[in-house]
C-alpha cells in the first residue's frame, strides 16, 4: 500500500514536472482579457466552495465544541461568544462576498474604464463610526464579564483549594476545616510532603492532599495555583476556567459549578457529542468512553506536556462532604 | 557619473555588495531558503498530528537519532514546532519580506540612488545570514533545538533539566536572535534615514505610494520594539548561564532546589510580548503596503482612502505598542491590566476594517487585471478579514480564557499574520519580479499556485478553529490520551492533507522562480503599466538606478484611469508616471 503511495507521488512529480516545462514554454506573462475572463469566473466558483466551506464546518464540526458552561459565571461567556460569533459570522458573509463578487463583476477587459475614485470622507466615516460603535457594545459586555469571572475579593463562604503542578503531574490540596490553606514553598519540599507545605504552619495541620479534585454543585470555589518548576496551564475547559500556573507566585480562578458529573452526563449536547466519540471508539476497539470534567495543562512544560491531567467530579453537597471527610489531614500524613 | 560605474569584482558584485538591488535579492533567497526549512517542518509535525502512532520512512530519514521507528519523540515535537514558528515569523515573514522589499523598493520608489548607508545595508544582510546559519545550526545539536515555544518562556527555556533542547540548543537560539536583532535595528534606521532624507525633488510624503509609507512605519515599530526582545534575551542569557535570577524564582526540579530568589516569568512575557506584539505588524504591515500598492495598479484604479489608509498604518502601529498584554491575560498579571488591554486590543479592529474596507472599494468599479500578483492581494483581502474577526474572541479577555492557547488560536494568528503576509510576499514576489531579475515570471504557473495555495490555506485553517472550540491545546504531542479529542482525529488528518497539499503548491512557484530567473521572457520597463518611478529606471540594473539625472516628481502614485470633464483619460493611458507635470487645469489629486 505505501508502495503504491510513492510510486504514486513519483509519478505525480513527474507529471508536474512535464507540464510546468510545457507550462514554462508558453511564455505568458501578462494578464490577457482572456485571463481576467476566466479567472474572474474562477472566483465566482471559489465563493462557492468557500461558502460551502464554512456552512459545513459551522453545522457539521458544531458537535464537536465544547457543551454549555458547566460554571455559573462561565455563562455569560457563552452568552458573549455567541453575539461575538454571530456578529463577526455576518460581516465574515458579507465582506467575503463583496470581494469575491467585485473580483468577478468589475474583471478587467480592454477598452474599459475604470472608475477614478479616489475619496468618498462620508464612506470612510461610516466604516470607522460602524465598527466603533458595534465595538463599544462587545469592550463594555465583555470587560464586565471579565469584572465578574475575575473579582474574588467580596465572595461568601468560597471554598479554598490549591492546586499544584508539576512536570508531568496535577495536584490539589484543601483548606480542610479552617479554610484557610497553610504556608507552602519548594524549601519544604521532602519525602512525601511533596507540594512543600510548611508544617509549622497551624493552618496547615488540617489540609488534605489530594490527586482527583472533588467540587461540590452550587459552592463558590477559589483555586490557588503554585507551580514548582516550570510555567503549566491549568485548563478547564467546561467550566469556562484557565489560569497560569506560575514558579514563585501564586495565581487564581474561581467558578461556581453548575451541573454535577452525573447530570452532564445526561446533557444532551454531551450525549451528542458521546455518542459521535464512542463510534469512533468502537471502530477502533477500544473502551467506551464516558464524560468527565478534566484540567488539562494548556502552557508547553515539557516532553509530556500533552499527557498532563487530573479528573474533576462534580458531585452534590452532601456526596462531597462524606469524600471530603475521608481525605486524610495532613498531620496525619506527614509526622 | 564615474562614480557608479566604478568596476565590480565577483566578489564586491554579488556577495559583499552594497548595492540595494543585488542586497533584496540575497535577502529573498535567503527568506525562501528558510521558508523551505520552516515549511518542510511544519509538513513533519502535522504528519505526527493526524497520525500519531504511525511510522513514517520520511521521519526516520530526517529526524535521525530523535525518532523511535519511525515516530518522532515528544522532545522532537516540541522542537519542530518551536523552529517552525520561529524561522517562519522572523526568518521568512521578518527579514524575508520586509529585508527583500524595503531594500528593493525604498530607493527605487523614493527616487534614490540607493540606501543611505550602503554599508551598514551589506553588514545588515550579512549578520542575518550568520543569525540564519546559527539557527539552522541549532537543528543539529545532539539534545536537539530550541523546544520551548518560539515564545521561549523560562523557566522551561532556562533549565535543560526541564527539557533538553534548553541546553546547547537554546543557547544557539538565543544567539542567532542576538544577531538576527542587531541585523533588523541596523536595516530599520537605514530605511527610515533614507526615507527621510533621500526622497527626490518633488516627493512629498503625501506623494510617497503606500508601500514606502508601510515600511516606513514598519521600520518604526522595529526600532522601538525589537530592542526590548534584545534586553529580554540578555536577560535570559544571565539567568542561564551567570546565575541571576531575573525570571526564575523557587524553583524544585530534578530532586533539588535551585538558588534562584526573587525573579518573574510573567516579567519575562512583558519583555517578550512588548516585541511580540509589535512584531506581527512588522509582519503584516509590509505586506499591506505592498497589496495596496498591486491592488491600485492592477484595478486601474487610485486607492481608495489614500489619507485613510497612511492613517490607519499609524494607528495600527501605535496601537500595536500597548496591546502586548492580551497574550497574557490568565499569566497571572493583575485582573485590571487585562480590562485596558482588551480595551486597546479591540480598538485595532478600526484600523484594520478601514483598511479592508478601502482595498474592497478599491475594486469596485475597477478594471482589474488579474495577474498573479492581484490574485494574491485579494487572496490576503480574504484571509485577513477571515483570522482577523476572530481577534474579537481573542482579544476579549472574558472569552480568551477559554480560547487562550488552544487551536483556536492557531487557526486565528496563522490565517491573519501567516498566510496573509505569505500572500503579500507571494503578489510582491509576483509583481515585482521583472524589477529584480529583468525577466518575467510565467502567469499559468502562477495561477495555478494561488488556486491551489488557498484551497489549502482555508482547508487547513477553518476547520482549525473548530477544533480549538473543542478545547483542544496546541502543542500537544498526541490527543491519544484525553478520550474527549477522539473526535477531533479525523479533522486532524484532513488539515494535514490540505497542508500536504499547500506545502507541495509551493514547488510550483520555486520552480517557477528558479527557472524564470535564467529562462523567464525578458521584461518591458513597465510591465504593469504603473505610475511609480521604480518603473522609470532601466530593466537592466545600473548602480545608482538611474542613468543621468534622478526624475523629479510632480505627482501622487495613484494616477490611474484619470479622466477629464469629458471623460477621456487626461494623458492619454489610464496610467501616468509619477514624473509627468500636471497640465494646465488639471487637478492635482
Amino acid at each position: 500500500m505505501l508502495a503504491l503511495f510513492y510510486i504514486f507521488i513519483a509519478v505525480a512529480i513527474g507529471v508536474s514536472f512535464w507540464q510546468i516545462t510545457r507550462i514554462l514554454n508558453f511564455r505568458t506573462v501578462i494578464a490577457t482579457d482572456k485571463d481576467n475572463d476566466t479567472q474572474g469566473k474562477i472566483f465566482l466558483w471559489f465563493t462557492a466552495f468557500f461558502y460551502a466551506m464554512m456552512i459545513y464546518c459551522l453545522i457539521f464540526l458544531n458537535v464537536l465544541m465544547l457543551p454549555e458552561s458547566a460554571s455559573i459565571e462561565g455563562e455569560h461567556d457563552d452568552n458573549l461568544f455567541n453575539i461575538t460569533f454571530i456578529l463577526i459570522g455576518i460581516v465574515q458573509f458579507i465582506m467575503q462576498f463583496l470581494l469575491f463578487y467585485f473580483a468577478y463583476k468589475y474583471r478587467g477587459k480592454k477598452g474599459k474604464k475604470a472608475l477614478f475614485y479616489a475619496d468618498s470622507h462620508k464612506l470612510e466615516a461610516i466604516w470607522t463610526i460602524t465598527p466603533a460603535v458595534v465595538l463599544v457594545v462587545l469592550i463594555s459586555y465583555g470587560l464586565w464579564q471579565w469584572n465578574n469571572v475575575m473579582d474574588l475579593s467580596d465572595e461568601q463562604d468560597p471554598l479554598i483549594i490549591e492546586v499544584y503542578s508539576k512536570q508531568f503531574q496535577w495536584q490539589a490540596r484543601y483548606a480542610g476545616e479552617d479554610n484557610a490553606l497553610g504556608r507552602g514553598n519548594v524549601n519544604y519540599i521532602k519525602g512525601i510532603n511533596t507540594m512543600g507545605v510548611d508544617m509549622s504552619d497551624l493552618n496547615a495541620k488540617d489540609d488534605k492532599q489530594v490527586t482527583e479534585l472533588h467540587l461540590p454543585k452550587g459552592r463558590k470555589v477559589i483555586f490557588k495555583f503554585r507551580s514548582q518548576d516550570v510555567l503549566h496551564s491549568a485548563y478547564m475547559p467546561h467550566f469556562r476556567a484557565q489560569m497560569n500556573s506560575v514558579p514563585g507566585m501564586v495565581t487564581q480562578f474561581g467558578f461556581t459549578p453548575k451541573f454535577t458529573t452525573e447530570e452532564m452526563r445526561v446533557q444532551s449536547e454531551v450525549v451528542a457529542k458521546t455518542a459521535v466519540i464512542n463510534k469512533i471508539r468502537k471502530a477502533k476497539g477500544e473502551e467506551p468512553y464516558e464524560f468527565d470534567y478534566i484540567l488539562l495543562c494548556n502552557k508547553i512544560c515539557g516532553a509530556s506536556h500533552f499527557n498532563m491531567q487530573m479528573k474533576i467530579v462534580v458531585e452534590e453537597e452532601e456526596a462531597f462532604n462524606k469524600w471530603i471527610a475521608e481525605q486524610p489531614t495532613l498531620a496525619e500524613v506527614i509526622k | 557619473m564615474s562614480e557608479h560605474h566604478h568596476k565590480e569584482t565577483f566578489v564586491t558584485k554579488y556577495i559583499f555588495s552594497q548595492d540595494h538591488k543585488m542586497i533584496s535579492k540575497q535577502f529573498l533567497i535567503t527568506g525562501i531558503f528558510m521558508g523551505v526549512i520552516g515549511v518542510f517542518m511544519s509538513m513533519l509535525f502535522r504528519l505526527q498530528i493526524a497520525w500519531p502512532e504511525k511510522s513514517f520512512t520520511i521521519i526516520e530519514a530526517f529526524l535521525g537519532s530523535n525518532q523511535t521507528d519511525g515516530v518522532m519523540d515528544p522532545d522532537m515535537y516540541l522542537a519542530l514546532v518551536t523552529i517552525h514558528g520561529t524561522i517562519m515569523v522572523f526568518f521568512v515573514l521578518t527579514a524575508g519580506l520586509s529585508g527583500t522589499f524595503s531594500n528593493l523598493l525604498i530607493p527605487l520608489q523614493i527616487g534614490a540612488r540607493d540606501m543611505a548607508s550602503g554599508f551598514l545595508n551589506m553588514i545588515s544582510y550579512w549578520l542575518f545570514f550568520i543569525s540564519s546559519i546559527v539557527m539552522v545550526v541549532s537543528l543539529f545539536v545532539e539534545a536537539g533545538p530550541a523546544s520551548a515555544g518560539w515564545t521561549i518562556y523560562p523557566p522551561l527555556s532556562a533549565l535543560p533539566q526541564a527539557i533538553p533542547g534548553s541546553g546547547l540548543g537554546m543557547t544557539l537560539w538565543l544567539t542567532s536572535m542576538a544577531i538576527f536583532i542587531a541585523s533588523s535595528l541596523i536595516g530599520s534606521l537605514n530605511y527610515i534615514v533614507t526615507i527621510f532624507n533621500l526622497r527626490t525633488k518633488g516627493m512629498k510624503m503625501t506623494r510617497l505610494p503606500l508601500t514606502i509609507w508601510a515600511f516606513f512605519i514598519t521600520a518604526i515599530i522595529g526600532v522601538v520594539s525589537f530592542p526590548v526582545l534584545l534586553s529580554a534575551a540578555l536577560l535570559l542569557i544571565m539567568d542561564r548561564s551567570f546565575g541571576t535570577s531575573f525570571f526564575l524564582s523557587d524553583i524544585f526540579i530534578s530532586g533539588e532546589v535551585l538558588h534562584y530568589q526573587g525573579g518573574s516569568p510573567v516579567l519575562f512575557e512583558h519583555l517578550f510580548w512588548f516585541l511580540g506584539h509589535p512584531e506581527v505588524y512588522i509582519v503584516i504591515l509590509p505586506a499591506m503596503g505592498i497589496v495596496s500598492e498591486v491592488i491600485a495598479v492592477n484595478s486601474r484604479k487610485p486607492i481608495f482612502g489614500y489619507r485613510a489608509m497612511i492613517g490607519s498604518i499609524i494607528a495600527i502601529a501605535f496601537l500595536s505598542t500597548i496591546v502586548w498584554g492580551h497574550h497574557m491575560f490568565i499569566s497571572g498579571m493583575n485582573p485590571f491590566l487585562g480590562s485596558v488591554f482588551t480595551f486597546t486590543t479591540l480598538l485595532i479592529a478600526i484600523p484594520s476594517a478601514v483598511k479592508a474596507f478601502n482595498w474592497i472599494t478599491t475594486l469596485w468599479k475597477g478594471n482589474l487585471q488579474m495577474n498573479p500578483a492581484m490574485l494574491f492581494s485579494i487572496g490576503l483581502v480574504s484571509t485577513f478579514v477571515t483570522g482577523g474577526l476572530t481577534g474579537l474572541v481573542l482579544g476579549d479577555s472574558a472569552l480568551d480564557i477559554n480560547v487562550h492557547d488552544t487551536y483556536f488560536v492557531v487557526a486565528h494568528f496563522h490565517l491573519v499574520m501567516g498566510v496573509s503576509a505569505i500572500f503579500g510576499m507571494f503578489a510582491g514576489v509576483y509583481h515585482w519580479f521583472p524589477k529584480m531579475y529583468g525577466r518575467m515570471m510565467n502567469k499559468v504557473l502562477g495561477y495555478w499556485h494561488f488556486w491551489i495555495t488557498i484551497i489549502a490555506a482555508y482547508g487547513v485553517f477553518f476547520p482549525m478553529h473548530f477544533i480549538g472550540l473543542a478545547g483542544l491545546p496546541r502543542r500537544y504531542y498526541t490527543n491519544t490520551n484525553f478520550p474527549m479529542f477522539d473526535d477531533v482525529a479525523d479533522v486532524n488528518v484532513v488539515i494535514t492533507l490540505f497542508a500536504i497539499l499547500g506545502g507541495l503548491a509551493q514547488l510550483i512557484f520555486l520552480a517557477n522562480f528558479f527557472i524564470s530567473i535564467y529562462r523567464g521572457q525578458k521584461a518591458t520597463q513597465n510591465p504593469w503599466k504603473a505610475n511609480t518611478l521604480e518603473w522609470t529606471t532601466p530593466v537592466e540594473h545600473i548602480h545608482g538606478n538611474w542613468p543621468g539625472k534622478i526624475p523629479e516628481v510632480h505627482r501622487w502614485s495613484y494616477d490611474y484611469s484619470k479622466v477629464d470633464e469629458n471623460g477621456e483619460y487626461i494623458h492619454g493611458e489610464d496610467f501616468v508616471l509619477q514624473t509627468t507635470p500636471l497640465k494646465d487645469g488639471e487637478d492635482p489629486s
